[in-house]
């Protein structure tokens, strides 16, 4: 059971939160003129990082809150948490 | 007792406690295990084993025991098996009984299987037992259980209390040996909580067994119990007895076992069996010392064969002499330590047979035997063991300056002790997902870098020597607690004691050329693994040590191989000459010793298990023989049988008392979610496929809700309360992921809308009123509304009072009667039911449930998202598209929907179906087919998503998704079934009054 630091609340312990799945995938905001090639980026490809990734989460037994995080998926363990809207740059983790 | 020695030991020689093994009374002493009580009687055959059903004895005398299995009943509801007897304490009048035999330990008949052994090699389940496919089912499992099985599981509910507690420290110490006590000490002078935690009933670890161990000048003992006087007068900390650390989880959580009443006559009614410990700790002390190593020759596992070291604690800390006349097989210097305290038991020591060569041995422990004149016999080997269920003799080998083996004499003797030098007990720094680094000196995986805020210290992590040890401990105990903030330092300490190190001789003794194929030399004695199964797997080509160890299944068994596993790595190394570092470990998992269900269960059993959740018309329904049915955690009436009425008769009762005079319904568990802001309607446009800013205040509209990939999601009704508010409804299975959904748009994606929501399923009781009398119905109740079609419409909302409970009234269908929806606050929901029934009577109201509800809404076609659609369908291919307002610029799933591929005319599209014979009920789930008496194979071209008989059309009518259904209008299709295909005709999903007449009145 890890304990994850939520950026609102501060530490808390695993099965308060939810996976949310890759974190940064922009909803294409204008139908009109996203093109077939956008639309599957956002729908269903998503990167398989081995090691640091930025994934989205939510404190869903706790605030509520969305919240983003980098993880290292090779050990489980998280190297930091942020709010919506951060974007903290570490070496080594992909935009 | 009659091997008991007259004094010393642990044990309580004024206590005496009388049990039962396999029927048979014995007495033993209060402070003795299952194991030891047993050998003070003599008795040394304690089970048979798993595979060939070989007479077993006891091998250790600690969590490590393989062999020594019982089953420990206190009742039928509290029956324990698989426990090692070992660990197990005694109390007056328990009932132990041997597994794995029948009808008698002593003659088994499954020890056919030894004789069979030849055809029961490594991978023989994997081999044989191949096909045919339906025998593993029905025949070779049940028989290979019944043949094997280890022990048999109570038959009635565990009637006991277990208990959960979460806890947090800043340095928890795993084992009170003297590395442990001195951590604990050393930590706890800082102030830090500490928590000290041991398997054991009593503290002390390898100290326990020792007969002249000195600690700052102090007898061993005395220094424990001082030390641990002190421990437990701090408030700070907190000593667990009989507590295992069974598994170490990420982020210093590890799981502790404590047993509270195992080892009581009578269990006190206000303790719990057991309690699992949820430690969160800031630092972790792994004091967990070693285990003993078994030496590999054939017949090692006959009963009498045991560990040196076991023999030891029998001797010193049991008072018992697990023989008379012993013959002592060292491969390590403890070898030496054992003989000389088991002779001092009075007990001969015929030979102390040393593998090892004349110049290498040495140690405190070979200088006392030398000196207690014992016969020590370097250069040797075991050849056999003679004796079936008891040792006769050992069979000397003796190896040659070339490494070659002549037999040498049979030392007649009942029983043999073994040392095969130590291993570290690295399992929860493994489990920690810390590195192991094998130290070629000690022949040990040594604990290396680690992951967690985690240290080892002592004998786990290769510190021999008392002095040492403790010395260690002390020191990671106060590192532990500076890690954790707390600042101490360790005080030296002291000692004195044998000290034998922890090197000795992993793998197969050395045999005469050829001997090793016909006899059984034991690697796991839990799994039965031999020296040849391990041989085998090399030779059909398994080479990585995981695919060895699951191939032959070493170290699987219960014990997870604590004493096989460097055994097993050192047969594998030898036979591959490769070095055992080479080699590699299998992973370690938890749990290090087996937890209970009830531990892991704790207070979740019963109605505690899962939350329930009732209605408001729950206790009337269930006053009223209603019959219920589970819609996720809701409990739901499915139908409100009168008499003796099955399901089919009540529910077309029901349905046809709704279309000819007026039903009621609980849609209580409808979810509802409250969206308020001044930009709620703008995104509502966004989050749902209609469109919400022309719905005007007290209007309602049927919402259709997709995700961007453009599939329905959910639906429900949603009305506009206020400019800034509306109360929107979902299906009862998805309220929860509907908001969740909602949440997610909002604070991530639309951020610059200035909205809320809430979670109001709760909040409101919902009845619904419906059929051609409901106005009626309402009129008599309902006040300062007007009811009128004119002024209230279809889909239109009002708020009012019932007996001046504050209602919302909004005029919707899911019938495609006139009916109406009483939203009052959950409180007021049974008087709103009681008070609408009553109203009812004169127009015999009909009390309605779930399952006439879906026959209502089939019959018109309305669909229910989950069983109708099955997240592949779009709003279009629902019949729904003209939800959906396609002036907006986006909202969720616009863009999703238009791909190609989800516009291509030939997709799964809802229809109607009807049997040729009207009385046929379709199959739910039925394929439907396009031609009949079509070759293998053919293509399933959609499916039936419901299907009901309806009482108000007198005929079967169902719902199907099937490819480009809209085009196949009046076409013959067929539902293919086991028993022939079932013709049926395609025609629209509305079923009944298709103009709506109905509705607008
Ligand atoms: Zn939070």
């Amino acid at each position: 059971m890890l304990v994850i630091e939520c950026p609102y609340c501060g530490a808390r312990p695993e099965p308060e939160f939810a996976y949310g799945g890759q974190a940064h995938v922009a909803r294409p905001s204008e139908p009109a003129t996203t093109t077939e090639d956008e639309l599957l980026q956002y729908l269903y490809l998503r990167d398989n990082t081995r090691g640091l990734f930025r994934e989205r989460w939510r404190h869903v037994r706790g605030c509520g809150r969305f919240f983003n995080a980098i993880r290292d998926t090779t050990t489980d363990f998280f190297v930091t948490t942020y709010k919506v809207g951060e974007r903290p740059d570490l070496p080594g983790v992909g935009a | 007792m009659k091997a008991r020695t007259t004094t010393g030991g642990r044990v309580d020689r004024s206590k005496k406690i009388q049990f039962t093994f396999d029927g048979r009374s014995y007495e033993g002493l209060a402070g003795d295990t299952l194991a030891s009580a047993l050998l003070a009687n003599g008795v040394h055959l304690i089970g048979r084993s798993f595979k060939y059903h070989r007479p077993r004895g006891i091998l250790g005398s600690g969590s490590e025991e393989p062999n020594a299995l019982v089953t420990v009943t206190r009742d039928a509801a509290r029956r324990t098996p698989n426990l090692r007897a070992t660990q197990v304490e005694i109390y007056e009048g328990m009932t132990a009984e041997s597994q794995n035999r029948w009808p008698s330990l002593e003659f088994d008949v499954g020890a056919i299987n030894n004789l069979l052994s030849p055809m029961l090699p490594a991978g023989f389940y994997n081999k044989t037992f191949m096909w045919p496919r339906s025998w593993w089912f029905k025949v070779y499992e049940p028989k290979i259980r019944a043949a094997a099985g280890l022990g048999v599981a109570p038959t009635l509910p565990d009637p006991d209390r277990y208990a959960q507690q979460y806890v947090h420290c800043e340095v928890l110490v795993v084992g009170a040996g003297p590395a442990g006590l001195a951590a604990a000490a050393a930590a706890a002078q800082s102030g830090a909580r500490v928590i000290l935690c041991d398997e054991q009933a009593e503290m002390g670890g390898s100290l326990l067994s020792e007969r002249s161990a000195t600690i700052e000048g102090l007898p061993a003992m005395d220094w424990v119990a001082q030390t641990l006087a002190s421990l437990r007068a701090n408030p700070r900390v907190r000593v667990l007895a009989r507590t295992t650390a069974f598994g170490y989880f990420p982020h210093n959580h590890v799981g502790l076992s404590e047993r509270l009443t195992e080892h009581l006559a009578t269990t006190p009614a206000n303790l719990p069996r057991e309690r699992l410990w949820q430690v969160r700790a800031s630092e972790v002390v792994l004091a967990t010392g070693g285990i003993e190593r078994p030496l590999i020759f054939p017949g090692n596992d006959i009963p009498g064969v045991m560990l040196a070291a076991a023999a030891r604690t029998y001797a010193n800390r049991y008072g018992v002499r697990v023989g008379e006349r012993i013959a002592v097989l060292a491969g390590s210097d403890a070898a030496f330590e054992a003989a000389v305290d088991l002779s001092a038991t009075g007990a001969t020591v015929a030979v102390i047979a040393d593998v090892r060569p004349v110049g290498s041995i040495d140690g405190p422990g070979y200088a006392a035997a030398k000196s207690a004149r014992l016969r020590i016999l370097p250069n040797a080997t075991a050849l056999g063991v003679t004796g079936k269920l008891r040792v006769e003799g050992l069979q000397l080998g003796l190896i040659g300056a070339d490494g070659q083996v002549v037999a040498g004499n049979t030392i007649a003797c009942d029983t043999i002790v073994m040392s095969g030098g130590y291993t570290p007990s690295v399992h929860l720094h493994s489990q920690s997902r810390g590195k192991l680094s094998y130290d070629e000196t000690l022949g040990a995986f040594l604990p290396a870098a680690t992951v967690e805020r985690t240290r080892s210290a002592g004998f786990s992590r290769g510190v021999s020597g008392l002095a040492a040890a403790l010395n260690d401990g002390a020191t990671a105990g106060a590192a532990a607690a500076a890690a954790a903030g707390l600042h101490t330092t360790a005080a030296p300490l002291s000692a004195s004691s044998l000290d034998a190190g922890l090197a000795g001789q992993p793998g197969a003794l050395p045999q005469l050329a050829g001997l090793i194929p016909p006899k059984k030399a034991f690697v796991d004695f839990q799994n039965d693994v031999t020296t040849r199964d391990i041989a085998l797997a090399q030779r059909e080509g398994f080479e990585s040590i995981e695919h060895i160890k699951r191939y032959t299944t070493t170290g699987m068994a219960t014990d997870q191989g604590k004493t096989s596993g460097l055994n097993a790595l050192g047969i594998v190394a030898a036979t591959s000459n490769r070095r055992l570092a080479e080699v590699g470990l299998t992973t370690y998992r938890m749990p290090y010793t087996p937890v209970t269900f009830g531990a892991f269960a704790g207070a979740a059993r019963g109605e505690q298990f899962d939350p329930v959740r009732r209605t408001p018309s729950h206790d009337w329904a269930v006053a009223r023989g209603g019959v219920f049915e589970d819609v996720g955690n809701w409990k739901r009436t499915r139908y409100f049988p009168i008499g003796s009425e099955d399901m089919d008769a009540a529910v077309h009762r029901e349905c046809l008392g709704v279309r000819n005079s007026v039903g009621m319904f609980d849609a209580s568990t409808l979810g509802k979610i409250e969206v308020v802001g001044k930009d709620a309607a703008e995104f509502l446009n966004r989050f749902y496929v209609n469109n919400w800013t022309s719905l005007g205040v007290n209007r309602s509209r049927y919402g259709i809700l997709c995700r961007d990939d453009g599939f329905v999601y959910d639906d429900g009704v949603i009305v506009r309360l206020a400019d800034d508010r509306f109360h929107v409804t979902t299906t009862t299975g998805g309220a929860a992921r509907v908001f969740g959904m909602m949440e997610d748009y909002i604070q991530t994606e639309w951020q610059d809308l200035s909205v809320w929501i809430t979670s109001t399923t709760e909040q409101w009781a919902v009845v619904a009123v419906q059929g051609p009398k409901a106005r009626e119905v309402l009129a008599k109740v309902v006040t300062n509304v007007d009811l009128s079609a004119a002024a209230l419409p279809h889909m239109g909302v009002a708020h009012g009072q019932i007996g001046g409970i504050p209602v919302i009234l909004m005029r919707v269908s899911f019938t495609g009667e006139l009916g109406f929806e009483i939203n009052v606050p959950a409180e007021y929901g049974t008087d709103l039911w009681e008070a609408i029934y009553a109203a009812g009577q004169e127009f015999a109201i009909t009390p309605y449930g779930t399952e006439a509800m879906h026959v209502l809404r089939a019959e018109k076609g309305y669909i229910i998202v989950g069983q109708d659609t099955d997240g592949t369908l779009t709003p279009d291919d629902a019949g729904v598209a003209w939800a959906i307002g396609k002036t907006k610029r986006d909202f969720v799933g616009k863009r999703g929907m238009e791909r190609p591929a989800l516009k291509a005319a030939n997709r799964k599209q809802l229809v109607g179906l009807l049997t040729a014979d009207p009385a046929v009920v379709l199959e739910e789930g039925a394929q439907v087919v396009l031609e009949p008496n079509r070759p293998i194979p053919f293509a399933m071209i959609g499916h039936v998503t419901s299907s009901y008989f309806s009482a108000t059309l007198g005929r079967s009518i169902a719902m199907a998704v099937v490819e480009g259904g809209r085009s196949k209008m009046d076409q013959t299709l067929h539902v293919a079934m086991p028993g022939g295909d079932i013709p049926v005709k395609v025609v629209s999903t509305v079923f009944y009054d298709p103009q709506g007449a109905r509705l607008n009145v």
